[in-house]
């Protein structure tokens, strides 16, 4: 019998789930924000072009959007952008460092059977968490976690990327997670965006991947991973879900100018696939472009063929390989059976990622007061 | 849920059905749970079950003969366990 994983290789017509990033504005400058968010792109999609987004969407049938940012809820027409799409059959998981989720906004939410919401929270406490997220951001995830919770929000998700300060809280998440009616979602720490400058600090240490893969076959489906640790099944039993990358396959990533990428830790343009403004849309992207279509031949394992273990973990996380400098068709930075480690000392440039939307932290006095656009260029405005 | 072929049957009111070239997607937006038909004609057959009084009858209609039955009855059980599909009172 033909194993589900298998005909998935092959590709959808629609994605089964796809990140949809809906701005890079952001309240919070997260150490290892995979997006770089922080400033607005000025060339951000309009409301009546991210509706005309969900519009395909419906008719595609992807069944439901990861919206994420950025901080989605910032954007001013976020509400409506979500009541539009869950009146067109086109369900909205959103994450959210919490900001927005006042009582009122938890009450809207609780209402809406089409809506899931993920609190984003780093640290089962507020020093390991404020140190990558920033100050107050633990209070901030807490309240909006009360708030959901006050507001009869059932099974609302805490989700967690896994760093080597936070592995040795995973029962206190747990804690927290049931404390408010919430499932528990952990995610792997990728070298994407911002996170390409901490990974070498933040990633978790070898025994710790042990301790974490043992933490999630102990749990079991209870706790969701979003797939994200498939290259741990080298160490055993497969975990749960597909173990395959998804990347251009079943899932994908439209960034808030448009941009079409083949996963939401890839943007960069090796993985640009296309842009939702173009003539055919998104479907003529998913469908048609060049990139997606070579992600759907069957991958050639390269080095990792001879490994006995190479049809679990299926050689790791593409966006892994490529923002750590490694080769695509090798083991995975942090492959368990402990191949990646030996590349990365003798790595080789890391690549950039394409776009930075980060906050200035730094501004330069050039000696005189600042003067606006129009008085440094005679083109602005005018594009 | 137990399921019996020989009563009516429907998807679950929130269950969404994506046909794909392997067969098709199910996907319950109140279990938030994926599930797949593996092929073209078990898809007919979940298809065939509002109009049908039985699911037996909508494996009828959908053309399946009847070495094919215990395969698809197999299938809409589990379907049926993870609350995709529900029973419906045949209309009079």
């Amino acid at each position: 019998m033909t194993a589900l994983v298998d005909l998935f290789e092959y590709g959808l017509d629609s994605p089964i789930c796809l990140t949809w990033e809906l701005t890079y504005a952001c309240n919070l400058s997260c150490t290892h924000c995979l997006s770089s968010s922080g400033r607005r792109d000025p060339r951000e999609l309009s409301t009546a072009e991210a509706k005309a987004v969900i519009d395909e969407l419906e008719a595609m049938q992807v069944f439901y959007v990861n919206i994420g940012g950025g901080e989605p809820t910032v954007r001013p027409d976020f509400w409506e952008l979500l009541d539009y799409a869950t009146a067109h059959h086109v369900g909205v998981k959103f994450s959210t460092n919490g900001v927005r989720i006042t009582p009122e906004n938890a009450r809207r939410l609780a209402t809406n059977d089409y809506v899931d919401v993920q609190i984003s929270l780093d640290g089962a406490t507020a020093e390991v968490n404020d140190a990558v997220r920033g100050p107050g951001s633990y209070d901030t995830a807490m309240r909006a976690m009360a708030n959901l919770a006050d507001a009869g929000m059932k099974n609302f998700k805490l989700s967690v990327v896994c760093t080597r300060h936070n592995i040795p809280q995973l029962d206190e998440f747990k804690a927290i997670a049931d404390r408010y009616g919430a499932q528990l979602r952990l995610t792997r720490l990728r070298p994407s965006g911002r996170g390409a400058d901490v990974w070498d600090e933040l990633h978790p240490r070898p025994e710790q991947q042990r301790e974490l893969y043992d933490w999630l076959v102990a749990h079991g489906e209870g706790v969701l991973t979003g797939d994200s640790f498939f290259h741990l099944s080298a160490f055993g039993d497969p975990l749960p879900g597909l173990n395959l990358c998804g990347a251009g396959r079943v899932v994908c990533l439209i960034d808030p100018v448009g941009d079409v990428y083949a996963c939401p830790f890839a943007i960069h343009d090796e993985f640009l696939a296309g842009n939702v403004r173009g003539e055919g849309g998104f479907r003529d992207v998913w469908r048609e472009s060049a990139l997606f279509r070579r992600l759907r031949e069957p991958q050639q394992g390269g080095a990792c063929t001879s490994c006995q273990f190479f049809d679990t973990c299926k050689g790791g996380c593409m966006a892994a390989k490529f923002f750590t400098g490694l080769p695509l068709d090798g083991p995975d930075p942090e492959c368990v059976q402990g191949y990646g480690e030996s590349l990365l000392t003798n790595r080789g440039a890391i690549p950039k990622a394409s776009g930075d939307h980060s906050h200035q932290k730094v501004r330069v006095s050039i000696g005189r007061p600042p003067v606006s656009l129009c008085e440094e260029s005679p083109l602005a405005g005018a594009r | 849920m137990v399921f019996d072929l020989d009563r009516a049957w429907d998807l679950h009111p929130q269950v969404s059905v994506r046909p794909e070239p392997f067969g098709a997607l199910l996907y319950h937006f109140g279990t938030r749970k994926l599930s797949f038909l593996k092929d073209r004609g078990l898809l007919s057959v979940v298809q065939a079950l509002a109009s049908a009084p039985t699911a037996r009858a909508a494996c009828a209609a959908a053309g399946a003969s009847p070495d094919d039955i215990p395969r698809y009855a197999r299938a809409l059980t589990v379907l049926a366990r993870g609350d995709m599909l529900t029973e419906r009172r045949p209309a009079e």
